[in-house]
């Protein structure tokens, strides 16, 4: 019966046009043009699916009924963080993102989509000024790819096939970046000290077979390294490259990696305006200097200025084309294809609002209620620091003296409505405090763990 | 003037918008604000000042140069450059062939924006995320039937991740059998999507690429004289970018079973094949799906897109983790997976668009989206009897068959007789509000052009597309200087890509460009103020 439902989303189900269609292509039926398609394969009879709500109403109530089963981090205090951040996004970034006009676009050229290739250069220039580097990608799908990718070109750069791992680094990421590197290159891991990267100990496993040492600032414990300037030097020294995986939400108040000597620095865009939607907003930034010999072994896209026959008119288009595998297959540099350049145009937004100023606030904002939060918990009884380090965001308590395990205490404050951290040992808890964490939030979770350690 | 209005002409007097917009950057004034931020208490400060000490040597020296601006003009600014956009919502948007540019449903928009999605987070209590595990569940067991496979994972964000997802678990299942070192090579088809070739290759294989029998067939032959002990995997796309359904897929798949190899296929898009036949039938070990492409999620200018992995039972361990299951206490995550390839992306996937796909799925049931693939493959078909009148254009290969959901056509007989390119037509259709795309590269069809109707246009909206092209066709014979220096009706005119490919004159960003050409000791390559093609 449903075979004849004229479809909203289907025009030409309309009988008469069907018929009408079909004549001009001289087909008797639909059924003639899947000739090629041997009857051994075809699906016998309808899919097995659930009954359609056909109605839009009914559709609308189905699926957003499914959706309020779900709990939000708006309906609890959440110091939940680990590659996903509840930063605030502002109102204007939104209103531009769903846009139909980008919302709905995909790949048209220069001209009929000037607008995106507009926004997306802003967006790569703004990442530019944050970073102090020349040369940014339109967005890739993630952090874990983009860094993945930092990774790889760091050996084609070098011709090298080690890479030392020596920050404190997320699990999943470490898992992606070696799905990823392992046909050509080793990943060697020099535990940290204090949170910090041990520089002593990266010195002595650097030769000429590394390709990079691999920092994460602030690291996966949200620790901001102190010694980049000796990293990049051990690493220059060894003719390796430093890659420098961070979160660029912190440089409006902090020094960026390329003015402590990063070749390439690399990470997610998802707190620049994106929201957590549960973990799947993500956009991956790789950054290097202006030099061809970086520049040509990047995958991604890149936009670059362009002029027209117009004087005072700008026009856009895609720079060194014939590295891509659009242009050229495997011979191109690894792979690109859909990624994430709305999420892009939003991170473009979103600095464009914040402006020098806001980044400067947010990032002592955050900087700010981190120490505090540290200061705070590791006064309660039975709770310490993992380390003695500075932190952005981030920090690991450890509740190894109180007896309790970190699982137990995520246990007990969901019932009091915190979600407290990530689990990240037993004891172990990451904690992560963003400028939607206010003083009183943070109060309010160290009662709460008080009162929960105080329990036998 | 007087009522009534005289008829429409044939064509459309399109204009784009041309706001003639400056860059972001010549828009700032010192010391506006776009939006002002939480600040700090006093004893957040006070805890702040206790360790500026170890801050010191982090401490940014001079602020980033980014623009200053006051709300309203952040927002001007954007709605004004995305006016010079069009959008799939804007135009009969059938000239991006491949790429299924189908009708992203409102509804589906309204649905996703409630902080029931946009503020969960992944590691939230799992008693609190049921309803979109539930959805992810859903639709994972949607994409199994409809694929035919026994398991799916949703966690990239696009059909070449999906594809990287897919040969890196072709890389661990024949390295957990021991066969790691020996099976280093992958066989493609020059008509599959360039990402097969490239993932592979970034995989560490060695690509064969097959190209077509003179029918415009994967050739037969040339697969058996490719497979080996060697043979990692097939990855193919069928119907490849010619609409050609590969009728010998079965064959195909079982030559290269029988080498010992894996058979994924490329089903990025599936429009016209929805319900009709499935992967399994063929015994395809994978494949994958774009939910930006078949399932209707919008292309975002870009993505975030989204792919879907299916595999079938012997592969379902090798799957990224974390898998989602369904238990009788509820929905569960579960981490695990000690043969799995680990993260391939972070989390479970873009979250917004497998709630998209997931309501269109459930808008059309099985009999919808038998009815997308039989619709997609009336107008593809429809569109192809109306191109092949327009002189001078041609759908090579397979003469007097039928296509399946898109056909790569070719304008080389026009270009014989007027010298006039088929990017050039492209450039011209978009003074008539019209997208035109040529075909991935290499250019094995001469002067191409892909085109795909799908389910989502009306006949008479198909006729208006076709007109366009028509009419771009006579003009090319009657006018190509018109066609030649187009655009005329569009945001910007012509455009000169000299700059883009030298590393000495690229801009890639803003302050290179001021760099490049305004600057001091850097600014040799400085000219007019302003400089212009």
């Amino acid at each position: 019966m449903q075979n004849s439902t004229v479809h909203p989303y289907i025009p030409n189900t309309v009988p008469s046009v069907i018929e009408e269609m079909l004549a001009v292509t001289g087909a008797t039926s639909i059924e003639d043009f899947y000739e090629d398609i041997p009857q051994s394969l075809r699906v016998k009879g309808l899919l097995n699916l659930p009954e359609p709500f056909l109605a839009e109403a009914e559709l609308e109530e189905h699926v957003t009924g499914l959706l309020n089963k779900n709990r939000s981090t708006r309906e609890v205090i959440s110091f939940l963080g680990a590659g996903v951040y509840n930063h605030y996004v502002p109102s204007v970034v939104d209103e531009v993102i769903n846009r139909s006009e980008f919302l709905t676009a995909y790949a048209g050229e220069p001209y009929e989509d000037h607008g995106r290739f507009q926004a997306l250069f802003e967006y790569t220039s703004m990442m530019g000024e944050l970073l102090n580097m020349d040369v940014v990608n339109v967005p890739t799908y993630d952090g874990m790819q983009a860094t993945a990718t930092a990774l790889a070109m760091a050996g084609r750069i070098t011709g090298r096939s080690k890479i030392i791992v020596a920050s404190d680094t997320n699990p999943d990421l470490v898992s992606k970046v070696t799905d990823y590197v392992r046909s050509h290159t080793e990943l060697v891991f020099v535990p940290s000290a204090n949170g910090l990267v041990d520089t002593a100990v990266l010195a002595a496993q650097l030769d000429a077979d590394t390709a990079a040492v691999w920092i994460q600032t602030p690291s996966f414990h949200g620790v901001l390294e102190t010694s980049g300037q000796v990293i990049a030097d051990l690493a220059h020294g060894a003719g390796a490259l430093l890659v420098v995986g961070t979160d660029p939400i912190a440089y409006g108040s902090l020094t960026p990696p390329a003015d402590w000597g990063a070749d390439i620095v690399c990470g997610e865009i998802q707190s620049l305006g994106i929201h957590q939607w549960f973990g799947g907003g993500r956009g991956g930034f790789i950054a290097v200097h202006d030099d061809p010999k970086f520049v040509m072994e990047m995958p991604s896209r890149l936009f670059g200025l362009a002029s027209t026959s117009v004087e005072g008119e700008y026009g856009f288009g895609d720079v060194a084309w014939d590295r891509t595998s659009f242009a050229v297959r495997e011979e191109g540099k690894e792979w690109v294809g859909t990624a994430a350049a709305l999420w892009g145009i939003a991170a473009g937004v979103y600095l464009a609002s914040m402006g020098p100023t806001g980044m400067s606030d947010l990032g002592n904002t955050v900087l700010a209620r981190t120490a505090y939060a540290q200061q705070q918990l590791a006064a309660v009884d039975g709770v310490s620091l993992r380390d003695s380090a500075a932190h952005f965001r981030e920090f690991v308590l450890d509740l190894s003296a109180s007896g309790k395990t970190a699982a137990e205490a995520v246990t007990a404050l969901r019932a009091r409505h915190i979600e407290p951290g990530v689990v990240i040992g037993e004891h172990h808890l990451l904690v992560c405090v963003t400028e939607r964490i206010t003083t009183a939030h943070i109060d309010t979770l160290v009662s709460a763990l008080t009162d929960f350690l105080k329990e036998k | 003037m007087a009522l009534p209005v005289s008829p429409k002409p044939a064509h459309r007097r399109f204009h784009q918008a041309r706001w003639d917009e400056p860059i972001i950057f010549e828009l700032s004034t010192p010391g506006e604000r776009g939006i002002l931020v939480s600040q700090a208490e006093p004893a957040a400060v006070e805890a702040l000042s206790g360790i500026e000490d170890q801050l010191a040597s982090l401490r940014r020296s001079s602020a980033p140069a980014l623009p200053e601006l006051a709300q309203m003009r952040v927002v001007r600014h954007y709605l004004r450059i995305s006016q010079e956009n069009l959008g799939a919502d804007f135009n009969v948007d059938i000239g991006q062939g491949t790429c299924t540019m189908k009708y992203s449903p409102k509804v589906n928009e309204t649905i996703i924006r409630t902080p029931k999605l946009a503020e969960l987070h992944p590691l939230q209590d799992e008693a609190s995320l049921q309803g979109v595990l539930e959805i992810f569940w859903r639709t994972e067991q949607a994409i199994a039937e409809i694929s035919g496979m026994h398991s799916v994972s949703l966690q990239t964000q696009g059909g070449s991740a999906a594809i990287w997802a897919n040969i890196s678990m072709i890389r661990a299942f024949h390295e957990s059998n021991g066969e790691g070192e020996v099976r280093d090579e992958v066989i493609t088809t020059i008509f599959s999507h360039p990402s097969n070739a490239a993932c592979a290759k970034a995989a560490g294989f060695k690509v064969i690429t097959l190209m077509p029998d003179a029918n415009g067939y994967p050739d037969i032959e040339a697969l058996r004289a490719a497979v080996s002990p060697r043979t990692a995997a097939l990855m193919i796309t069928n119907p490849e970018d010619t609409g050609i359904y590969n009728d010998k897929i079965r064959e195909f798949v079982q030559i290269v079973h029988e080498a010992g190899g894996l058979a994924a296929y490329d089903q990025a898009n599936a429009n016209g094949i929805l319900g009709i036949t499935r992967a399994s039938d063929a015994g395809f070990d994978l494949c994958h799906f774009n939910l930006h492409k078949t399932f209707s999620t919008p292309h975002a200018s870009g993505g975030p897109g989204a792919g879907a992995s299916a595999v079938s039972e012997r592969l379902a361990p090798f799957l990224p983790n974390p898998r989602i299951e369904k238990t009788d206490a509820g929905f569960t995550v579960n981490y695990g997976g000690e043969k799995s390839i680990g993260k391939v992306a972070p989390f479970f996937g873009v979250a917004p668009n497998v709630v998209r796909a997931y309501a269109w799925i459930m808008a059309l049931g099985a009999s919808g989206l038998r009815q997308v693939a039989e619709i997609a493959v009336l107008n593809n078909n429809y569109l192809l009897a109306l191109v092949r009148r327009i002189p001078g254009a041609s759908a090579p290969y397979a003469t007097g068959k039928h296509r399946i959901e898109q056909v790569r056509y070719s304008w080389q007989e026009l270009f014989e007789d007027t010298g006039i390119s088929s990017e050039e037509i492209g450039i011209r259709m978009s003074d008539y509000g019209m997208h035109y795309w040529t075909s991935h590269h290499p250019y094995l069809v001469p002067q191409p052009f892909t085109l795909e109707p799908t389910e989502s246009y009306s006949k008479t909206e198909i006729d208006e597309y076709v007109a366009v092209l028509a009419q771009v066709a006579s003009e090319a014979r009657e006018n190509p200087d018109l066609v030649r220096s187009a655009p005329h009706n569009q945001t910007v005119h012509q455009i000169d890509h000299d700059d883009l490919d030298d590393p000495e004159r690229w801009a890639i960003t803003w302050r290179a460009y001021q760099r490049k050409y305004f600057s001091g000791a850097d600014a040799t390559l400085a000219q007019e103020p302003i400089s212009v093609g």
